[in-house]
């Protein structure tokens, strides 16, 4: 098994905290100023025929600059009859469900935050905290829009979190550990049918697990065709409504960082992680080539996050509720029982 | 049609349902939610007053006239060739449509014709103008579902009809192009090839169209008995247009009740869709706009020649008496009522515009339905302020 880290192995207590929160830091806006830049900016352009960006920068991509210093110049503006506590901090309890779900994804053999060994059992439960932020939004904004969104979005996010946690569980049989190291790790040694070229990626043997988690994402996203909450054209932007400045920021950032962090998880899950076929699982060029490589993946199933969010309409609720609890649901559950019949077979 | 009717009992039966719980079982406090006149669905400045209970619609009103401008006021002090550029902001999507009835009036009652070639394209630009209007409705409906992408089609492939349209008047909104007894110019050269290039742009569009949204199964679910109208109770609202076609009434002016267009000389069909929800209202917007495509063509390859003015005289009077002239507009059926005191402006001007007809079934559409559904309704419905309000 993997030691303690050998790079965080010689320093002192504060300077590997403080290297952590920058690694932490890095790992969350790096991802959300891509995502947004290659995403939002050009993808869609792209598919909308039109250009995106294009003056500021080469290619428009200091245009994510512009923007952020556009935010950060707003009015902090609080509405009268908000609950003001309530509403000032719910951006930053969303954003901490954020960091705290990318502290236990593993981007090398060695470049990690935390070894634990209920690593992805936290990140299901600490990826619940949004929910309490958004209702927070919802509540706490004192518009009849915002409280709508709000309630929506709590329904609609908890009736998702099961067929997310039970994708999981699928993975979890299989590899026998809840540690995200392990999991790759497991990937890395697995062999399809003796053959261990490529080890074993569980999305070949949890497809449907896949599939599940990806949906499931797209709604704990509320991204379309699950966007339900915020629903521009009814809710004008649901929870998000009153905020504005630094604060809709922070929930910009949350929404994008979130949805990196969670391809992130999938990668790990279903796409073998950091692991490159090739390299010895704890070679130590892999970790410098591991963030990379999970950067890549993490671009790559984004890239199917956004592709569905700009293609499709919405579900109304009632119907992304039933999806959730008659389609999706059932096939997980099924899921788990032909894994956890395979796994005693084999 | 059976289905339409178990459709109607069922949200009625809701919307008694919600009102009961809502005044004696819980005593819950309802929530009245202002929807707009500032609202991202709503076109501009729309007003709904909508009771709720939870997210169920108890009763809806729209409040309009945030926008009116009282043209029908200030066409009485216009001569008849301004009026043309009033009533061009009526429907801005589809201008050009605004000004053929109100000119088609004052030539009926100064009784001079348009000569055959001003007659064919004026038609031939009252489509186009139906092209471009609806063209923009099916990208925007799916905006108002939640689908981005299809709004930027549209917006991108209207460009092209614009284009054509401001090639010939030279204006893209506003063309102010009709006149009395003809119309200003002939077509410029080349125009014609340029409008069948496009005219095939707008049909990749339409099929590109009914992939992207129709063939949704999201779109389907959403719009599918959502905000169905019976025939019967379409026509007593005055609805009009594809709204009434929609719901299974083989009704159109162009085919009907032709008066100075040329569409009888032409090959088409009118599109009715049995059903009356939103699904059937955006389908047969969508066949209406490959229709008029198609028209156009038909109307581009017959062109005949001559003169584009008829014989008028350069100061107009218009004699006395009183004209009432229909068309079939994009939003439906729009209609000019002109009372001549034999002056050079206009007695009294009555505009009967489609959207102000079509908007008033919304309350009884809107009863009992849900929150998400007010907005697939109007979308559906598909109105333009400014041809609410005027």
């Amino acid at each position: 098994m993997i030691d303690a880290t050998i790079l965080l192995g010689e320093l002192a207590y504060w300077q590997q905290t403080s290297l952590r929160v920058v690694g932490g830091l890095a790992a969350v806006l790096l991802i959300a100023g891509t995502l947004v830049y290659l995403h939002l900016f050009k993808l869609v352009s792209f598919m909308q025929s039109r250009l995106g960006p294009m003056e500021a920068g080469p290619f428009g991509s200091l245009q994510l600059l512009a923007e952020v210093g556009k935010f950060l110049q707003k009015e902090d503006l609080v509405p009268r009859k908000a609950d003001r506590f309530v509403f000032l901090a719910a951006p930053f309890v969303v954003l901490v469900s954020t960091f705290l779900l990318v502290v236990v994804v593993p981007w090398g053999p060695d470049a990690w935050f935390v070894d634990s060994d209920i690593g992805i059992y936290l990140a299901m439960a600490v990826s619940s905290v949004s929910v309490i932020g958004i209702l927070m939004a919802g509540w706490g904004s004192a518009s009849k829009y915002s409280l709508l969104g709000g309630l929506r979005a709590t329904g609609q996010l908890i009736a998702y979190e099961l067929p997310l946690i039970l994708a999981v569980i699928g993975v979890v049989i299989q590899a026998g550990t809840m540690n995200m190291q392990l999991i790759v790790t497991a990937q890395a040694d697995g062999a399809i049918f003796g053959w261990d070229g490529i080890g074993n990626p569980y999305i070949l043997t949890q497809g449907v697990g896949f599939l599940l988690f990806m949906i499931a994402m797209q709604a704990e996203l509320t991204q379309t065709p699950f966007d339900m909450p915020i629903a521009e054209s009814e809710l004008v932007t649901g929870y998000m409504t009153e905020y504005s400045g630094m604060r809709f920021l922070l929930f910009f950032i949350g929404e994008f960082a979130t949805a990196g962090v969670f391809s992130a998880i999938a990668a790990v899950l279903f796409l073998g992680g950091w692991y490159v076929p090739g390299i010895d699982s704890d070679d130590n060029i892999l970790n410098v080539i591991g963030p990379l490589v999970m950067l890549t993946k993490v671009v790559g199933l984004t890239f199917l996050v956004f592709w569905f969010r700009f293609t499709f309409p919405r579900f109304r609720e009632d119907q992304l509720q039933k999806l959730a609890w008659k389609v999706l649901i059932p096939v997980a559950l099924a899921n788990i029982v032909a894994t956890g019949i395979l796994k005693v077979a084999f | 049609m059976t289905a339409i009717s178990d459709r109607e009992k069922l949200s009625y039966i809701a919307a008694q349902a919600a009102d009961a719980r809502l005044n004696l079982e819980l005593e819950t406090e309802g929530m009245t939610l202002n929807l707009g006149p500032q609202h991202p669905a709503t076109h501009g400045t729309l007003r709904i007053i909508a009771k709720l209970d939870g997210e169920q619609v108890i009763s809806a009103e729209p409040v309009m006239g945030y926008m009116h401008r009282g043209y029908e006021k200030l066409a009485e002090v216009r001569t008849y060739p301004q009026v043309t550029a009033l009533v061009n902001r009526i429907d801005w999507v589809g201008s050009f449509a605004n000004e053929v009835p109100f000119i088609l009036a004052a030539e009926k009652l100064m009784e001079v014709e348009a000569p055959p070639r001003a007659q064919w394209i004026r038609t031939a630009l009252f489509e186009m103008s139906r092209v471009a209007n609806i063209s923009l409705f099916l990208g925007d409906m799916a905006l108002q579902l939640g689908a981005t992408t299809p709004a930027f089609f549209a917006f991108r492939d209207r460009e092209h009809v614009l284009n054509q349209i401001e090639a010939v008047t030279g204006g893209r909104f506003h063309p102010n192009f009709d006149r009395i007894g003809g119309l200003k110019d002939d077509l410029p050269a080349g125009w014609i090839t340029e409008t069948k290039r496009a005219m095939r742009k707008m049909r990749q569009f339409c099929d590109e169209m009914e992939q992207l949204v129709l063939g949704n199964e999201i779109f389907a679910a959403r719009s599918r008995g959502i905000g169905v109208i019976p025939a019967d109770i379409g026509l007593s609202y005055g609805l009009s247009g594809a709204n009434i076609r929609s719901s299974g009434v083989d009704w159109d002016t162009r085919r009907d009740n032709p008066c100075g267009l040329v569409h009888s000389e032409l090959d088409w069909k009118v599109w009715t869709h049995p059903d009356g929800d939103s699904f059937a209202r955006f389908w047969v917007r969508l066949q209406e706009v490959r229709e008029s495509t198609k028209m156009i063509d038909q109307l581009l390859d017959g062109l005949p020649s001559g003169p584009i003015m008829a014989k008028v005289p350069r100061i107009i009077k218009v004699p006395a008496g009183e004209a009432y002239v229909e068309t079939e507009n994009p939003l439906g059926v729009m209609g000019y009522y002109v009372i001549s005191k034999g002056d050079l402006v206009p007695y009294r001007v009555k505009i009967r515009s489609a959207s102000f007809s079509n908007i008033s079934i919304a309350p009884w559409l809107l009863k009992g339905v849900y929150v998400p559904d007010i907005i697939t309704i109007l979308a559906s419905l598909y109105f333009i302020l400014g041809d609410i309000d005027r």
